[in-house]
């Protein structure tokens, strides 16, 4: 498509939107990755004021809480040890301090890019424990998972996962049936789609009777997305469609869902801001414990505690914005976080802080 | 974290494949995506192909797109 194309389409979406809805409504982006590119796009401040969009839980750092990063600092501090992290993980708060911290101490914490990456170390460094910090929803559990198989089918002995792995529609099941969140419409993320196909979240139009519409992650992509909530809520509809169809199958990659099937047991889990949700989390099964973490190694982990003054919560549900937190931008930024929200490029503070600009700030 | 992008597959290696993103080339996994063949554009996620792009549907949707902004404009 050309530019102008693009653009007319755009307008021709923003238009319909307009006409569609008459009164206020709230759309909530479950993933980070849409929060990032609703504010690059301004999207926000295209849309009608009647279309509000609320940033959601999804996004794994986020979601972590203290406890986990706790241990991860934990094992940080034993010698033969060496972490394997994602980037994003390096600066998210703990208890009293983080990975970052513990590194300039002498920590060997690695950041890579790929799990596989892990395993790589641990070839190359046979007389070290690897711990590789398993975050992540649908999209990266697969990669986890079959790391684990490779590392099996290798005999890999000295790789570990510390899992905290999480299923994403455990949240907003607990959000739908929490009486202070008032949503009329999910974006439903697609990259976990990619994995999970549509089928998981059939539940929204079908138990709540809501609309959703998995989408991607170009402007153009959401607005099509908005589009369609909107239309929907025209036509007194609730259902999932799928404004990302090139990527996204109906049943999603069955292969990887099998690879977590494998690997993983759905457990209750702790949510930084929801705290413990039964069936979200994913941990190790029993036969593949020789590569948990938990079980297999054992770490100094202090006594975890969530900053009450941090807001994360509430912000994670859409009841309040970043900006009311009494944190923002004074004692919790990007570069001294306060909490997880604030970390990661795609968490909604952090959003907010940096693209937070436009109406917003004009008292809305 | 879960920002995923296209790449096109160069050559494919048993489990492994080289793909082009942007001109950029790299190895990654075909284990969660083994039927996966050269000339393939997939959605690649740290270091894993994890879905087919379906050229077609990406037509459909430009197609769409361009009718929708033809619409009464
Ligand atoms: S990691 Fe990021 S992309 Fe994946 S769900 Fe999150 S926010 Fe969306
Ligand atoms: S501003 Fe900081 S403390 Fe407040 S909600 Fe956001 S991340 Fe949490």
């Amino acid at each position: 498509m050309t530019p102008e194309e693009s653009r007319k389409a755009a307008e021709f979406f923003l238009r319909k939107i307009d006409e569609y809805i008459d009164h206020p409504v709230r759309f909530m982006e479950v993933c980070g990755t849409h929060t990032v590119a609703i504010f690059r796009s301004g999207i926000r401040q295209l849309l009608p004021e009647k279309v509000e969009l609320v940033s959601g839980p999804g996004c794994p750092v986020c979601v972590t809480p203290n406890d986990y990063m706790d241990m991860a600092i934990a094992y940080a501090k034993e010698e033969n040890n060496i972490i394997a992290t994602f980037g994003d993980m390096l600066k998210v708060p703990g208890t009293t301090s983080s990975l970052i911290e513990a590194n300039t101490r002498g920590a060997d914490i690695r950041i890579i890019y790929s799990p596989l990456d892990a395993l790589q170390m641990a070839r190359d460094n046979p007389s070290r424990n690897i711990i590789f910090l398993g975050v992540g929803f649908e999209t990266t559990a697969p990669l986890t998972a079959a790391t684990i198989q490779a590392a099996r089918q290798e005999n890999i002995k000295n790789f570990f996962v510390l899992t905290s792995h999480k299923w994403t529609d455990a949240p907003v099941k607990a959000l739908l049936s929490d009486d202070k969140v008032n949503v009329d419409g999910f974006l439903l993320p697609g990259h976990v789609c990619v994995i999970t196909g549509e089928g998981p979240f059939s539940f929204v139009a079908e138990k709540y009777k809501k609309s959703a519409v998995v989408t991607g992650f170009e402007a153009l992509d959401i607005l099509q997305a908005v589009y369609m909530l909107a239309k929907q809520i025209h036509e007194k509809r609730a259902e999932i469609e799928n404004a990302y169809k090139r990527v996204v199958k109906y049943n999603g990659n069955i292969i990887a869902q099998k690879a977590i099937m494998e690997v993983f047991d759905k457990t209750a889990a702790t949510w930084r801001g929801f705290g413990l949700i039964e069936q979200s989390g994913m941990s190790i099964k029993d036969e593949y414990s020789e590569y948990d973490a938990l079980k297999c190694i054992k770490g100094d982990k202090e006594i975890s505690k969530e900053n009450p003054a941090c807001c994360c919560g509430d912000v994670l549900r859409g009841i309040i914005k970043p900006p009311q937190c009494p944190l923002f931008k004074k004692i919790c930024t990007p570069d001294k976080p306060a909490g997880a929200c604030m970390v990661s490029v795609e968490g909604a503070c952090h959003a907010w802080y940096k693209y937070g600009q436009g109406r917003y700030h004009y008292g809305r | 974290m879960c920002l995923a992008v296209p790449a096109k597959i160069i050559e494919k290696n048993n489990m492994m494949a080289t793909v082009d993103v942007e001109g950029i080339k790299r190895q990654i996994s075909l284990m969660l995506l083994p039927d996966a063949q050269t000339g393939d554009f997939v959605l690649m996620h740290a270091g894993f192909a994890i879905q087919l792009i379906d050229k077609q549907e990406a037509e459909i949707t430009t197609q769409l797109l361009k009718e929708v902004s033809l619409d009464d404009a």
